[in-house]
């Protein structure tokens, strides 16, 4: 009897503890915009004085990106968010958008789509107002549904697959997968670089095989004809001596690699063991290749790559970003940081075309920039006179790049 | 009300507690999500709560009832959601109705996992112990990699299978890739609600505990606690054997299908070697063959990493610390002698006897 007693009573006391920790949660949304902007990379320190004042952000655009900052994809997370932080400091400094000031935060989701669109909800409790997607494809697929569920004005630096941008609320800033294939399919039949091509891809990514799939459909309109086709998956990524030996054994003389430089290092490496030299060609996953350490970058001579971004380009801005980049983080910026870089200012350009303010509400901020986007042409890092079309997919120019005397030089 | 409780058994009292704090737990959410009272981070994270719990009870399942360690279970999780989210999308412009939509797509995931689950169990629960952990690690492996380079599409001449990329589909006018190899599923209706999981954790809850309690059950126990003494009084090891395994592989797949009708883009790599051990550590932070302590170690570590963001970029250290501590508070035994001594019944057992007295 007293037992039982004792048992009623601690579930009533653990149910009231429940209770009020979900009510405590309840009240966060205040908490949590307060918590949120400490963290975030706002610069102005006159802002705390402004915020204990009224006690939101209003006046102030609200901008969150979702990442991965952990694991393995880490280095792209983590180039976006301060790629989009050297953007929002140059234009707080500059004064903002029409006199308003950016606040951006941004969420780790360890490359994982559950977890995006939990860091997607993390950052609607702060306030956010526009979404800067997730940099990854498949979290951004997630985090793009969501934004779609709310209404959300959603710009993704790099999530490339096509599906990013699925709903009408969603545009890109890099190149979608399929582009970057046609494109290199494109730029290999106009240049006459080969009559034989062999292809070596990673099929367990979703970049690489989607790279593959619309370069192999392009490849059947084109003078050229694909006679190898060797995937390889993360878990096998060490030895190419296999899809190298059957490149060779086909006759290709050029290689396309649509992967990550890191395994491209290895496929030059094993391929000059081999005696093997075709022409080797790469989107902008190749990008980086020679910062690789202990890699002999004699070998990516003459490698071409289709990039939207070089660091060592000799124009005005690139150099400006890459020098702010250097002191601001100590590391040179790739692709992905440039990508977030132009994605700070393209809003910019397209809160400025439609005239949206803090106070709009999302819906309507969402609806005013969905047209806006469609009439701005933006000249960024990653090319100049960017525009795009309704269904979210940008229209730039993609760069031919050759790697000459260990530096990329751009082909014409 | 005290009375009537008393009368019954002890273990349909224990049930009772757990299935009235659930429902509790589940009314208060509702109320709070009504009157606006809820964050969205937490409105999310509720149903990835409820589908975790679910796995932790279905593993529990197996390590703690039937006594085998079983170290791919993310791979049953991973049966049920492709193969629910491939009906869903084929069927969401056909079958316009959610609710029968998603009751078919939870029992096709269900079946489905049951099936391997059988098969697999079959396979290998002829082995013990360690052996029987590593091929159940490696089994998981095998459908995690076997569905990530599964492509199937469909046109109008019917699904076309492909093991090579989407390409050698060949899909006709208008066909679409289903299950797109690495890229996964796209699009797969968000059906899942808090109800329907609040529902499923409690059906769940008492299958398994009345299970435990019954015949087959007490079988199931025998074997787990002694093999040998269990097969010379007449128990059939395999067929109870295979009953839990594929129990708790049903289970599993039907928490996949709640999982692949919460989140648009399913991919296989979610289902990896680190999903099973994370279903394996609420399992073992719950107690193994604690089935309600399985329910509360999955909210919470699905709540901890969450709630733990303001610490940026020191989150998943933190975490790790976190885990650790209360691994050590929950199962060291100074710790829950210490527990024991303190614990609230022991404190009004003590002041109903100065009372007494």
């Amino acid at each position: 009897m007293k037992k039982s007693l004792a048992k009623v009573l601690s579930l009533i006391l653990a149910l009231a503890l429940t209770f009020a920790l979900f009510t405590a949660c309840g009240k966060k949304d205040e908490d949590a915009k307060e918590k949120g902007s400490k963290g975030t990379q706002s610069q102005d320190s006159g802002d705390k004085a402004d915020k204990d004042g009224s006690g939101k952000s209003a006046g102030k655009f609200l901008i969150g990106g979702v990442g991965p900052l952990t694991g393995p994809a880490a280095v792209y997370g983590t180039h976006v968010e301060k790629g989009a932080s050297i953007a929002v400091k140059e234009i707080n400094a500059a004064g903002g958008i029409n006199g308003y000031q950016i606040e951006f935060n941004f969420e780790d989701d360890e490359h994982d789509p559950e977890k995006a669109v939990n860091a997607y909800n993390t950052l609607k409790d702060w306030g956010m107002q526009i979404s800067l997607g997730a940099v990854t494809s498949n979290p951004c697929k997630a985090v793009a549904a969501e934004t779609a569920k709310d209404n959300m004005f959603m710009l993704t630096p790099s999530g490339s697959a096509t599906d990013c941008i699925a709903y009408d609320n969603g545009f890109q800033v890099c190149f979608s997968d399929p582009n970057q294939g046609t494109a290199s399919a494109d730029y290999i039949n106009e240049k006459n670089l080969a009559k034989k091509v062999a292809v070596i891809y990673d099929s367990s990514i979703v970049y690489s095989s989607g790279i593959y799939q619309k370069f192999a459909e392009r490849a059947k309109d084109c003078n050229f004809e694909i006679v190898a086709a060797e995937a390889f998956t993360s878990d096998s990524n060490t030895d190419f001596s296999v899809q190298l030996q059957k490149a060779k054994d086909s006759g290709a003389e050029l290689v396309f690699l649509p992967i990550y430089y890191n395994e491209a290092t290895l496929i030059l490496t094993q391929a000059d063991a081999l005696g093997y030299d075709p022409i080797f060609f790469g989107c902008d996953g190749l990008d980086g290749i020679l910062a690789v350490e202990n890699f002999d970058t004699s070998l990516a001579e003459d490698v071409l790559l289709l990039t939207p971004f070089a660091a060592d380009a000799e124009d005005e801005a690139t150099k400006k970003f890459v020098s702010d980049f250097k002191t601001a983080y100590g590391e040179i910026p790739n692709q992905f940081a440039a990508d977030a870089y132009d994605a700070m200012y393209i809003l910019k350009a397209a809160i400025e075309k439609a005239g949206v303010t803090p106070d709009m509400s999302i819906s309507d901020i969402c609806e005013a920039l969905k047209v806006a986007m469609t009439q701005i042409s933006v000249d960024g890092l990653t090319s100049a006179g960017m525009t795009w079309k309704a269904t979210g997919e940008v229209n730039k120019s993609p760069l031919a790049v050759a790697i000459k005397n260990g530096a990329y030089v751009s082909v014409q | 009300m005290a009375k009537y409780l008393s009368k019954l058994s002890k273990s349909t009292r224990s049930n009772l507690y757990t299935v009235t704090a659930i429902l509790a737990a589940y009314i208060i959410f509702t109320v709070l999500i009504a009157t606006g009272n809820m964050s969205n981070l937490l409105q999310g994270l509720l149903i990835q709560i409820f589908y975790y719990a679910i796995l932790a009870i279905s593993l529990n399942l197996t390590v703690g009832i039937l006594g085998e360690l079983s170290l791919g279970h993310a791979g049953f999780m991973c049966i049920g959601a492709f193969t629910s989210a491939f009906f869903s999308k084929c069927t969401v412009d056909i079958i316009t109705i959610t609710w029968i939509r998603f009751t078919i797509a939870l029992i096709i995931g269900a079946i489905s996992a049951a099936i391997f689950g059988a098969f697999i169990g079959f396979v290998v629960l002829r082995l013990r112990g360690d052996y029987l952990a590593i091929v159940t690690l490696a089994f998981g492996e095998i459908i995690k990699n076997v569905i990530n380079v599964l492509y199937i599409g469909i046109d109008q001449s019917g699904f076309k299978f492909s093991v090579k990329d989407s390409v050698s589909l060949n899909l006709g006018e208008g066909g679409q890739a289903i299950m797109n190899g690495p890229q996964g599923i796209f699009g797969t209706p968000n059906d899942t609600n808090l109800t329907i999981c609040v529902f499923l954790l409690i059906l769940f809850y008492i299958i398994i505990s009345n299970l435990v309690n019954s015949r087959s059950g007490r079988a199931i126990m025998a074997i787990r606690d002694n093999r040998i003494a269990a097969e010379s009084i007449g128990i059939n090891i395999t067929k109870f054997k295979l009953l839990a395994f594929t129990i708790s592989a049903a289970m599993a797949g039907v928490a996949g299908t709640l999982f692949s009708h919460n989140i648009t883009i399913l991919d296989s790599k979610k289902f990896g070697y680190n999903q099973s051990i994370m279903i394996l550590v609420f399992v073992v932070l719950g107690g193994i063959g604690n089935i309600r302590g399985s329910i509360i170690a999955a909210a919470i570590l699905t709540l901890l990493p969450e709630y733990l963001r303001f610490l940026e970029n020191y989150r998943m250290l933190i975490y790790a610390v976190v885990l650790i501590i209360i691994m050590i508070i929950n199962w060291n035994p100074t710790c829950i002698a210490w527990r024991k001594k303190y614990s609230i019944r022991n404190l009004l057992s003590a002041i109903n006897k100065k009372k007494e007295a």
